[in-house]
């Protein structure tokens, strides 16, 4: 099947200094991705570089194909109708996401007569719709009020609402829930995970937070330094972790169920993008590091349907870990 | 609202009480008004008729409770001078004023928001280093010393325009360009900064983010934020139009409020003077108003907050 969006080697610098380091990536209609790794690791950046959100003196290159058409370094024209119309994106901190001098109304209409053909009043009435749809109440009035008069969900809701104004086909979630409280986290991810059921939109939610992509996304890639480091359908990763790092994150975490386990942490940080190691990014912090890990950085490889890691080791990784589960 | 600007006014209220205050104690404190306008050479005894005929030698806070109640009943006294009403000679002076500083107003914000917009959103470029160079030196430079410069240059050297006074519209070029070069480099600065602000917050990315196209997030995002921080200093310079442009009026002998307040204070006119800075604080005060309401306006968090407050 042809992806809806597939993205290449995609490489960003800042100046001079690389941020993004090569990522491959590939979306198919309807499908929900979750894109997972610390802060700084380019999750967002991959999405802003993909849609040309990033300042202008990023230094960009590689591919990003929407429906086989190239989008990178497209015509600002021809961007302005991808943005929003095919592919929306909505953002961490919704609070300052909305701009604090307009009503919503005209942020909202702003966004239906950018992409749908509709005429005065239709408008108004699909704005209210689309506001209704994400669950604000009283949504005719509240259209003419300004984005401070709303709590901090409701103004995640609107983002939705503001999203979803153009049809798209690709909705990016950027950690959508990290300024939130708990219980209206759960209330915007059901909300996402309904919609996109409902419009059979694809999503990508990008999040430091595994539990929040394990229930929402059929496919995880993990990003370190730059790169994604291993993909895998959701339910496989978590029960079965190939690279180290994507070990390393998931024993972080509790187990809900089986006797209680000290948590383990990854050591040492992140390294600078300004001083990357040679290899593998993560072999300083790596238990299982070999004398290869320092010659060069390895690519994804397949390891099975639908799984690909970047690791020297991820064979033998694979097995030595199966091994200890039979034990 | 309502309570907003209660409070707003009784504040600006409170602000001419205390500029008067300060004004009318520095000048009785500063210099005998008998010695400056008699001269020296005065006998005593018509000095002391001097000192008695207006009241100086009454004890300060008598002068003071007298000067407010006659203020109360729109008295504001007479020139120690010529007698003649100190509000007259100063509502004379006035269109003169306005003939600069009016035009320089228009020529400030004409030259200067468009420039601080310009540079901000080609932020680095060639033009963006030219205006920010060219606002530091407009800024830096003193007027006097930039109205010299232009005498210099436009009236000595190529003796283009006359160098001081106010017999043609050709007179008034020179401290027209003078008022306007240097508060159109603040501004352009001013307006830079608050653009560039607008520009890296987050709501400007979700506006791109939904197709808008950049010259309209410029226009229909952006501009609207940076405006408040803008207007506070547009009221600043509006609050300036009264009596703005003292030293210029000195270098070029404009015959404005500016060279009146300096020819009364050099006299110790009190009258006179008390007049021009009540007047000034209360120019510069409803500007303030102005601005407040103004920001009510261009802000609705501050709208909704101040109908709670």
């Amino acid at each position: 099947m042809k992806p809806l969006v597939s993205i290449e080697d995609l490489r960003v610098a800042f100046n001079g200094v690389p941020v993004l380091r090569g990522v491959d990536i590939a979306l198919q209609k309807g499908e929900a991705i979750g894109l997972v790794g610390e802060s700084g690791s380019g999750k967002s950046v991959t999405w802003l570089a993909a849609l040309g959100l990033l300042p202008r003196h990023a230094q960009i290159s590689g591919s990003v194909r929407l429906d086989g058409r190239q989008i990178l370094g497209a015509p600002a024209a021809e961007l302005d109708q991808v943005r929003g119309g095919r592919i929306a994106m909505i953002f961490q901190d919704p609070a300052s996401a909305l701009n604090p001098v307009l009503t919503i109304r005209r942020q909202l209409c702003e966004a239906l007569s950018l992409h749908r053909d509709l005429q005065g009043n239709a408008v108004k009435a699909e704005a209210r719709r689309l506001l209704d749809l994400v669950g604000i109440p009283d949504a005719g009035r509240r259209l003419e009020a300004y984005p401070h008069e709303f709590s901090g969900g409701q103004v995640q809701r609107i983002m939705i609402a503001m999203a979803l104004a153009g049809n798209p086909d690709l909705l990016v979630a950027d950690e959508p829930t990290t300024a939130l409280d708990a219980t209206i986290q759960a209330q915007i991810l059901e909300l996402l995970s309904t919609v996109r059921r409902e419009l059979g939109m694809a999503m990508v939610l990008i999040s430091h937070d595994l539990g929040v992509v394990a229930e929402n996304c059929d496919r995880v890639a993990v990003m370190y330094a730059g790169r994604i480091v291993e993909q895998a359908p959701s339910n496989q990763l978590f029960a079965d972790p190939v690279h180290p790092y994507a070990q390393g994150l998931i024993g972080a975490l509790p187990p809900l169920d089986g006797p209680r386990r000290r948590l383990t942490a990854i050591p040492g940080t992140v390294p600078d993008p300004a001083h990357m190691p040679g290899g593998c990014a993560f072999a300083p912090r790596c238990a299982l590091v070999a004398e290869a890990c320092g010659l060069a950085a390895p690519t994804l490889a397949p390891i099975a349907d639908d799984r690909s890691v970047a690791c020297v080791r991820a064979e033998a990784s694979r097995r030595a870990l199966l091994g200890i589960a039979a034990e | 609202m309502g309570r907003y600007f209660a409070i707003r006014i009784g504040r600006a209220a409170l602000t001419i009480v205390l500029v008067v205050t300060f004004a009318f104690i520095v000048l009785r404190l500063s210099g005998d008004p008998a010695l400056m306008i008699l001269g020296p050479e005065a006998p005593p005894e018509v000095l002391a008729a001097f000192r008695k005929a207006w009241g100086l030698d009454d004890p300060i806070w008598a002068q003071y409770f007298d000067y407010f109640g006659a203020i109360a009943k729109g008295e504001l006294g007479r020139s120690m001078r010529d007698g003649r009403p100190a509000i007259e000679l100063v509502l004379e002076r006035i269109p003169a004023t306005l003939a600069l500083t009016l035009p320089a107003f228009f020529f400030k914000v004409a030259l200067g928001v468009p420039a601080g917009i310009y540079a901000a959103l080609h932020r680095g470029s060639g033009i963006d280093r030219a205006v920010m160079m060219t606002a530091v030196a407009g800024f830096t430079v003193p007027s006097f010393v930039l109205a010299l410069l232009l005498v210099l240059v436009f009236a000595v050297q190529l003796g283009w325009l006359p160098s001081g006074g106010q017999d043609s519209w050709r007179h008034a070029i020179l401290p027209i360009a003078t008022l306007s070069l240097g508060g159109a480099a603040v501004l352009a600065r001013f307006t830079r900064s608050a653009m560039l602000e607008v520009l890296g917050q987050p709501y400007i990315r979700t506006a791109s983010a939904k197709g808008v196209p950049w010259r309209k997030v410029v226009t229909s995002h952006a501009l609207p934020n940076a405006a408040i921080p803008t207007v506070t200093i547009l009221g600043f310079m509006v609050g300036t139009l009264i009596a703005g442009a003292v030293v210029v009026e000195s270098v070029f002998a404009w015959p404005g409020v500016g060279r009146l307040l300096v020819v009364a204070v050099a006299n110790r006119d009190l009258a006179v003077v008390q007049c021009i800075l009540l007047l000034v604080a209360m120019t510069m005060v409803t500007s303030n108003l102005i601005v407040d309401f103004l920001y009510g306006f261009l802000d609705p968090r501050l709208r909704s907050k101040g109908a709670h407050a």
